[in-house]
């Protein structure tokens, strides 16, 4: 049956071959695939970054790089990592694929603006490579007062400019995407017939919305502090510099939750899919995901429980933070009930989603740690953080986002990629991530602090497995560049459905046609309803 | 701790260490069950709910109100345990014993300065006697850092304007780390050092071995005679400014109708920014001293603001009972 599958004669990817067909379009697929295009540069300009930082700490002396260019190495790995690559991935590309063909639409609300938004991010990017180029920043990715205000003389009004600017595009991702998810929903798509993949989109733009105008305005008040003298983060001008961590923490802890809620979401619809069943407890899964992105603003200062707060004020952040773990670990508990009596397939994506609960189970576990007062004293600031946000955010945020990939590249594309090559990919990310972080774990609580050029000889052969794991992780992001690629001229014709999943953007062909559907659908059942789509003998192949 | 070799679990070397590394252990034990359960779940699920057949679909299970609310209620349980458990040692952490032998330490890109009370002065050494209590008091010239003593299981930033403050009581003699642990600029990793533990006696005779210039308190004496403090602060309180005798612990009634309790912070701003509170009964002549002052000779004058205070121990004992 593969043989009589061929690419349909018309889709949105041959609506237009010039470059201005694609740098003026309002097809949110489009966009999608240049948002695609431009974080992935930034992925793997970020992951040079990492290099030269594991590089540097194979050996305890700070002999492969001199002190300030490994400072501004991991500062630039993180904010690139972290404001450019992490927080756009899934929502710009994967949201602003699959978002409208889910809820049956031929578009976000606001076409024009997601053009906009695009613009609006390389524009911010543009601003804070050219501060790379010109020498770089050495703040950290926190910039924390008052090091940045006045004791650094790196780049760093650029750089900020660039996340100041680029934080206008996520605001507008954030709101085309509420809107579009209000007004856009084709007939029946009732709220709780929405793919679990839009209730987490939807939470997550709540957080893009109203988190990220706050990070804006402290970069402001950075700014006007760097620029012009001002004092507000200065002590011997009756400023506070632990101000800025309140301020900048009200962003930058519910930006966490913009990483990882669009995953979970991912996560949803990998697990139902591949275990061809409707997800467990549907309503737990919706309502966790607003649970989380609401508690995600009141726990910002349990990065501060040894920046002088009160003892009750850590207590009551402390209480709060221990109450996001909950939804989080209801996820898992419905994702795990969910496989039982399913009918399991191993393709990739869904070896990515088992990778993703054993990793996203280690960083909500270690949190556990970190959120309990005692320990964190203990913890605060060393490689246990390190690992335990990297198991979130890369782990959690970067194996959804790969195993998203993997799962609606077909959908995308119209190509299957190497199954072999792409297990290969699967297992060595895990492998590598595993290898790379679980040793900072332990050197962690064995005290090395993070930002460290140099450290004690005798953490070095945790820190040597650490790099070496990095190689092999580095191997597994590069594979599937490779085979993807391939793909694109190679693969074999996928189908609308290959992977005879449920949901409304497998209706569509592969590629989707310019306006998605020829016909506005109609929704008649709930998502995941396995038995309809049989009962139907719709595109199973 | 090691293994092949490799250590995995640092020294413990203080009373904290104890109390801390318990509760971490309770907490390993409890996320390692729930890890290998879940992984021991799908596992087994994937590998017993296999799909046999293309075309296969799973059974038809909408969810389970029992089962979601005892996967929410449990570990609602277990993390309010943690949570009490971790705010117990945590108070108990940030509370200093009055007893506690008084150090201050000053972090300044990149070193940290130790004084004692006695006089010594060190740079990325702290020598501290073993079995007492021992509170330092933090301050920062410059940028943000943060005092972490890994084998003691504590830290505590360095925040430049204010103190900041943690305490520990070390029960194992030897010499282990002192790391600043908030990135503070290009040679944040040089800004190491290394405490030494030692026998109650051994510290008495190191104590003797330095302490050129006097003792902490008389180094403050003699600044607050060169700063000229002394020519308004008389003791008999008919200066221009009021008396300090006495004063540290008390309450102190302000212009404006305010009042305040003297410390360590209250005594800083006095210094550096002295017209943020005025003394009932004043005018506000005194220059302030932001910028003139480093923060060691500042620590000095405030411990001879104190020695001015000698009943000050006595009293808040009585207060106690």
């Amino acid at each position: 049956m593969l043989d009589t599958l061929k690419i349909p004669q018309r889709h949105y990817l041959n609506a237009g071959h010039s470059l201005k067909s694609w740098l003026l379009t309002k097809d949110h697929k489009r966009i999608a695939i240049m948002y695609l295009l431009s974080i992935s540069v930034m992925f793997f300009l970020g992951g040079l970054f990492a290099v030269g930082v594991r590089l540097e700490l194979a050996t305890p002396q700070g002999d492969f790089v001199s002190a300030d260019t490994y400072n501004k190495f991991f500062t630039m790995h993180g904010v690139i990592m972290v404001f450019f690559f992490l927080i756009p991935s899934i929502p710009a590309v994967l949201g602003n694929f699959l978002i409208p063909p889910m809820i049956g639409a031929k578009d976000l609300a606001f076409p024009r603006i997601n053009l906009l938004s695009l613009y609006i991010y390389w524009l911010g990017g543009l601003f804070t490579l050219a501060a790379m180029v010109m020498g770089g920043v050495d703040t950290g990715w926190t910039f924390y007062t008052p090091y940045s205000a006045s004791a650094s003389n790196t780049h760093i009004i650029p750089t900020a400019l660039g996340i100041f600017i680029a934080g206008f595009s996520s605001i507008l991702t954030g709101l085309n995407c509420v809107v579009t998810i209000h007004r856009m929903r084709a007939p029946g798509m009732t709220w709780f017939r929405l793919p679990l993949f839009v209730w987490a989109h939807y939470a997550t733009s709540l957080v893009q919305v109203l988190g990220t105008p706050v990070i804006a305005i402290t970069i402001v008040m950075l700014f006007v502090e760097r620029a012009f003298g001002f004092g507000i983060f200065d002590a011997a001008r009756g400023g506070d510099p632990v101000l800025f961590q309140h301020l900048f923490w009200f962003y930058s802890h519910p930006a966490v939750y913009i990483m990882i809620l669009p995953a979970l979401g991912v996560q949803s619809e990998l697990i139902s899919a591949f275990s061809r069943k409707r997800i467990f407890g549907y309503s737990f899964v919706a309502f966790s995901s607003l649970a989380i992105a609401v508690f995600g603003f009141i726990v910002w200062a349990h990065h501060m429980f040894v920046a002088g707060i009160s003892t009750y004020a850590a207590m009551v952040f402390s209480f709060l933070s221990f109450s996001v773990a909950i939804p989080s670990a209801v996820k898992m508990f419905n994702w795990s009930a969910t496989l039982y009596k399913g009918a399991v397939s191993f393709d990739t994506p869904m070896l990515y989603a088992y990778g993703f609960m054993g990793l996203f189970a280690i960083g909500g576990l270690t949190g556990l740690f970190l959120a309990t007062l005692g320990v964190d004293v203990h913890m605060h600031d060393t490689y246990f953080v390190v690992a335990h946000f990297h198991y979130i955010m890369v782990g959690g945020a970067i194996m959804g986002y790969l195993g998203g990939l993997h799962y609606w590249w077909p959908k995308i594309t119209g190509r299957m990629y190497s199954e072999f090559f792409s297990r290969v990919s699967a297992i060595t990310v895990f492998v590598g991530f595993n290898v790379t972080f679980f040793p900072q774990l332990v050197v962690g609580y064995l005290g090395m602090p993070r930002r460290y050029h140099a450290y004690p000889d005798e953490m070095q052969v945790l820190n040597v497995m650490s790099s070496a794991g990095a190689t092999v992780l580095a191997l597994g992001y590069v594979l599937p560049v490779i085979y993807f690629l391939w793909s694109l001229n190679y693969g074999p014709v996928a189908g609308p459905n290959p992977w005879g999943a449920s949901g409304l953007e497998w209706q569509m062909q592969s590629p989707p046609l310019p306006e998605n559907f020829t016909e506005v659908p109609e929704v008649t059942h709930e998502p995941y309803e396995y038995e309809h789509i049989v009962a139907k003998e719709t595109h199973l192949v | 701790m090691t293994i092949f070799g490799i250590p995995i679990f640092p020294d413990q070397a203080s009373t904290f260490a104890r109390d801390v590394d318990m509760l971490y252990f309770f907490i390993l034990a409890v996320t390692s069950f729930f890890a290998l359960a879940v992984a021991v779940s799908v596992i087994y699920f994937g590998l017993r709910y296999h799909r046999t057949h293309e075309g296969e679909i799973g059974a038809r299970i909408e969810g389970s109100l029992p089962l979601e609310l005892l996967w929410s209620v449990i570990p609602t349980i277990i993390a309010m345990f943690m949570f009490g458990w971790g705010a117990t040692v945590y108070y108990h952490l940030r509370r200093p014993p009055d007893e506690a032998m008084q150090i201050y330490a000053v972090g300044k890109q990149w070193m940290w300065k130790f004084q004692h009370p006695e006089g010594q002065r060190e740079i990325n050494e702290l020598h501290i006697p073993v079995g007492r209590p021992i509170k330092i008091t933090i301050s920062s010239e410059d940028v943000l850092h943060s005092l972490y003593f890994p084998a003691f299981r504590t830290k505590m930033d360095a925040i430049p304007g204010r103190y900041t403050e943690l305490w520990f009581e070390a029960d194992t003699p030897g010499s282990y780390h002192i790391f600043c642990s908030e990135y503070c600029g290009t040679n944040h990793s040089g800004m190491i050092g290394t405490v030494t533990v030692m026998e109650a006696a051994e510290y008495q005779a190191w104590l003797q071995g330095g302490g050129e210039g006097g003792t902490l308190s008389q180094r403050g004496a003699r600044l607050f005679e060169n700063l000229a403090c002394n020519s308004c602060h008389l003791e008999s309180g008919r200066g221009r400014g009021p008396s300090l005798k006495d004063i540290v612990g008390s309450t102190v009634d302000l212009e404006g109708g305010s009042s305040v309790t003297v410390d360590d912070a209250y005594l800083r701003e006095s210094i550096l920014n002295s017209q943020a509170k005025i003394v009932k009964g004043f005018t506000p002549l005194m220059p302030t001293f932001q910028g003139l002052i480093s923060e060691e000779n500042l620590v000095a004058l405030i411990e001879h603001v104190k020695s001015l205070s000698p009943a000050q121990k006595g009293q808040e004992e009585i207060v106690k009972k």
